[in-house]
């Protein structure tokens, strides 16, 4: 599940989580650039992906990587 | 004391659907399921006059709450007793619309009906008793409302142990012991193993078991599944903005993008503007065929499913996601990406 309401995505057992940057544009960010946008979104769908390949056994969040971050 | 009953064109005997647009009316003394409850209420408590109305009147009205409700004050109501409505959805939905009202006026009130009712909600805080799923279980139903009426009496606030549900409005009180004896004491009866006790009860979920993962991406079926109210511009389908009843499906096979334009969020519980921009970003199917030509799924679902979230009662989103999952299951789909709004 793709979703900015992650709390309440954990407070119905949603197994896999995934944060979104916004209420109403769950895989998307109007906020951004739309290259850094689409790069965004990938990162997103390919997290989602990850979490579908991962054995959970409870509500596990699974956070998309700062991309900074990851260069650092 | 006297007690004003409420129930639909069915229970009062007056028809069936043929009859269910009939406007309210008032009935002397008890009717229906009122006999019983009489009964079981004994000398203490009389019902004085019996509330009817059509379902469907009732429940496309908003207002009949209100009349109702100046109806029962009219008959020296001192409590306004609405159903069991069982798991009938326009019944429920107009006793739980009943009792928040009469709660609202200053009556006090009681609705009765199946915890998966999908009309509870509407109850706000005013208080519910559980009822069967049937009218099979009309006389136990019964006499939970009726131990219930009788502790309203004392002036004592419904609990769990009388077969409240739904949600409850938080009183304030005064109690013998400070919070701590009382937590202290909280901890010493689940160390005696009892493990129900509490002062917040938290509202119940299920236990959501997770699918095993997917074994191989790279040769695996994923769809695109939403609740964001993704639907073809115009809404051809008439998708609800609110209280989904329903589900729909969408071909998307050979598509590369949601366009804008072509495709809009009805959803009426958030902005959707940047939704419309680009409906990618509700449904994110440009990025998902971009993984599927690059090999990095198998493939993708050829059908969009949608619905909306928005104030959607959770017994029919659990029905949705029965219905998806097996729907899923037989079109050889082995994961789902769910976006949420």
């Amino acid at each position: 599940m793709i979703t900015n309401l992650v709390t309440i995505a954990e407070q119905v057992g949603a197994p896999r989580i995934v944060p979104g940057r916004g209420i109403p544009y769950p895989s998307g960010d109007p906020n951004v650039p739309p290259s850094a946008e689409q790069s965004w979104r990938r990162r997103l769908v390919q997290r989602a992906l990850d979490a579908v390949a991962t054995a959970v056994e409870r509500p596990t969040i699974f956070e998309v990587g700062d991309v900074e971050e990851a260069h650092a | 004391m006297r007690i004003v009953h409420y129930v639909n064109q069915f229970y009062a005997g007056l028809g069936g659907e043929a009859e269910a647009g009939i406007g309210p009316r008032a009935l002397e003394g008890t009717v229906g399921p009122g006999r019983l409850l009489s009964q079981l209420l004994g000398d203490e408590h009389e019902i004085v006059v019996t509330l009817v109305c059509g379902d469907d009147y009732a429940a496309s009205n908003t207002a009949v709450a209100e009349e109702l409700v100046g109806m029962a004050r009219e008959a020296g109501a001192e409590l306004l007793v609405a159903g069991p409505a069982f798991g009938s959805g326009r019944y429920g939905l107009v006793c739980a619309r009943l009792v928040a009202a009469a709660e609202a006026a200053g009556l006090p009130a009681l609705a009765s009906m199946h915890p998966d009712n999908p009309g509870i909600s509407d109850a706000g805080g005013a208080p519910v008793v559980a009822a069967g799923a049937s009218s099979r279980q009309m006389r136990p139903t019964l006499q939970t409302v009726a131990a219930a009426i009788a502790k309203l009496a004392t002036g004592a606030n419904l609990t769990v142990a009388d077969g409240r549900v739904a949600r409850a409005a938080r009183v304030g009180q005064l109690v013998d012991q400070r919070a701590a004896a009382r937590a202290v004491e909280l901890v010493l009866r689940r160390l005696a193993g009892d493990r129900e006790s509490t002062e917040v009860p938290v509202g119940g979920f299920d236990v959501v078991t997770p699918s095993a993962p997917v074994d191989k991406l790279a040769s695996a079926t994923v769809a695109l599944v939403t609740e964001g109210a993704l639907v073809p511009a115009g809404n051809p389908d008439r998708l609800e903005s609110a209280r989904a009843t329903r589900w729909l499906r969408y071909p998307i096979e050979g598509m590369d993008s949601l366009a804008s334009g072509k495709w809009e969020s009805v959803d009426g519980g958030f902005a959707t503007t940047a939704a419309n921009a680009d409906p990618n970003r509700i449904v994110p199917l440009d990025t998902v065929r971009r993984l599927e030509r690059d090999g990095v799924i198998g493939r993708l679902h050829n059908e969009l499913l949608v619905t909306v979230g928005n104030g959607t009662q959770v017994a029919s989103a659990r029905r949705f996601g029965v219905e998806w999952a097996a729907e899923l299951r037989k079109a050889g789909v082995q994961a789902a990406i769910l976006t949420a709004t």
